[in-house]
């Protein structure tokens, strides 16, 4: 387990910026375990971007890399996002 | 529509800085008043972000630790010494500075009374902060739902809000605290790190099914989720807020 | 609208010699610690690294016969997209050119790959001519995990993401293979001096 781990609140401004409506109570279902969550219990790493992480298989639901302008988002990790709106 | 996140302007905006607080020797909670405040729900934070005359920015996040109050949001930070951001916060702010912040942001680490209870909220130093906005909505609703507050700090004087929660204490409410480094002669309360026997102890049974909030330092959120879960509670009424290393 | 600016705020900024630092980065003297996933703890017994893709034969060596290997001590800067940089930067490490000793290869290009999945392309003349090299210690000590100990890439003169952490070897391949952060958004080849952080730049 490592001390430099957030999970999906530390990135619910830049998702709502761009999703607009409320992402930490998203639910992403992991497209390696099958595994869901909310958003807001997923695991955050920054790298140089962000990474999303399942976190009972580690596997990386998603990338997300900015600079300020563009935006570039990979959610392949992911089976599916479900959003309320 | 109950249950419906208030989403504010999703991008920067000004707050005036209204008043500054010191809560302990590291520790101030700033006041500020922000124009066209959509208003916001017990445990969600927001983005704050400085910007240098030549164009250097840096970014943080604070949990909001005041309960809704109009345009009034109060964040408390702790001063991290060799931090670039919460020592401009805690030492550089003053009434009538204004900064930019973005939010409020987060529907999943939130409480408020139609949600029920018996509550459990578990806190590690800082991580009190959203936890404590939950406590003043809790108090300003008149709500009297089983609430138990475990805070775990280093030492008597690190204790963020202690009055405050002093004078809370009762009316359904028990706050139970930790402290880890050092201890006043006398002390009778717990004096380590929270583990799965205190937590045994100070927690509702599982079957009681309290909603969980537990908020702090990673190491810190990651062991006490644990060890709840290990206790029997479901890992579904378990919410979780990572502050990173330093708990700030 | 444009942000709004902090009265008095430099944030934890370091002066630089001019001319030393690449345009937009910021001195620090810190070592941040970025990562896009969880530390791998792998034991050293079940540790090796390989040498492997369009190759007549691959290498393989397990941890005491990379350590083995002949190593320099190497000062140098390192730069991260995310703008920092950090003078002066102490390692000891295996050179690639030492490790790629023999190895027949058309390839021009090189995937490295590490524990947990990460991987960076990076061309195979960018590793060589005593440009790169597989770093097992930083600042006199053993590299730690958090730093991607036990050993990691070092290529100085590439943005660090091209430095992998954790890292078990090299695939050399025909055609480039854009990596974990080349698929999304960062700059195939990441030179700071023409700050190429990303597509397009």
């Amino acid at each position: 387990m490592d001390e430099l781990m957030l999970d999906g609140n530390a990135i619910a401004g830049m998702l709502t910026e761009v999703f607009v409506v409320e992402m930490t109570t998203a639910t992403m279902t992991c497209g390696n375990c099958g595994t869901s969550g909310a958003v807001g219990a997923m695991h955050v790493f920054r790298g140089a971007g962000i990474v999303m992480r399942c976190p009972y298989c580690d596997n990386a639901l998603a990338k997300i890399v900015t600079d300020g302008t563009r935006m570039w988002m990979n959610f392949t990790g992911m089976q599916t996002l479900e959003i309320t709106r | 529509m109950e249950g419906t996140t208030v989403l504010g302007r999703l991008t920067w905006q000004p707050a005036d800085v209204t008043g500054v607080v010191a809560e302990t020797q590291r520790v101030k909670t700033i006041a500020f008043d922000v124009p066209g405040w959509a208003g916001h729900r017990a445990g969600q934070h927001l983005d704050v972000r400085l910007t240098a005359e030549d164009g250097y920015q840096a970014e943080r996040s604070y949990s909001i630790a005041s309960a809704p109050n109009g345009t009034r949001v109060e964040l408390t930070v702790v001063r991290i010494a060799d931090g670039e951001v919460s020592p401009y916060l805690t030492d550089d702010l003053q009434p009538g500075d204004q900064i930019e912040l973005r939010g409020p942001v987060g529907g999943y680490f939130v409480w408020e009374p139609p949600l029920g209870g018996p509550l459990l909220l578990v806190a590690g130093g800082s991580g009190v902060a959203p936890l404590m906005a939950m406590i003043r909505l809790r108090a300003a609703a008149g709500s009297d739902v089983n609430t138990r507050l475990l805070l775990s700090s280093r030492g008597w004087d690190d204790i963020i809000y202690q009055e405050e929660l002093e004078r809370l204490n009762g009316n359904g409410l028990t706050v139970v605290h930790t402290l880890t480094m050092s201890q006043p002669p006398g002390w009778a309360g717990y004096a380590r790190r929270v583990d799965a026997e205190m937590l045994a102890e100070v927690a509702p049974g599982p079957a009681e099914r309290p909603l969980v909030y537990i908020c702090g330092p990673t190491p810190f959120v990651e062991a006490a989720a644990q060890a709840l879960v290990h206790l029997g509670h479901q890992p579904e009424a378990i919410k979780t807020e990572r502050f990173g290393p330093t708990g700030s | 609208m444009p942000p709004i600016l902090s009265r008095g705020f430099r944030g934890r900024r370091e002066d630089a010699p001019p001319g030393r630092v690449p345009p937009g980065q910021y001195v620090t003297r810190d070592f941040p610690v970025l990562s896009a996933g969880p530390t791998p703890h792998t034991p050293l017994e079940r540790w090796d690294f390989t040498i492997s893709g369009e190759v007549d034969e691959p290498r393989r060596w397990a941890w005491e016969e990379f350590r083995a290997l002949p190593s320099e001590e190497i000062t140098v800067d390192i730069h991260c997209v995310t703008k920092w940089s950090k003078l002066d930067t102490v390692w000891l490490g295996v050179r690639v050119d030492t490790l790629l000793e023999g190895i027949e290869t058309s390839a021009d290009y090189t995937v490295a790959f590490s524990d947990g999945g990460y991987t960076t392309n990076v061309p195979l003349e960018d590793l060589t001519g005593g440009k790169a090299w597989v770093a097992f210690s930083y600042d006199g000590e053993p590299l730690q995990p958090v730093h991607g100990g036990p050993a990691r890439m070092l290529v100085p003169h590439l943005y660090f993401w091209k430095s992998a952490k954790w890292v078990r070897g090299l695939r050399l391949t025909a055609v480039d293979e854009p990596g974990f952060w080349e698929t999304n958004g960062y700059h195939d080849y990441g030179d700071p001096w023409r700050e190429q952080r990303y597509w397009g730049d």
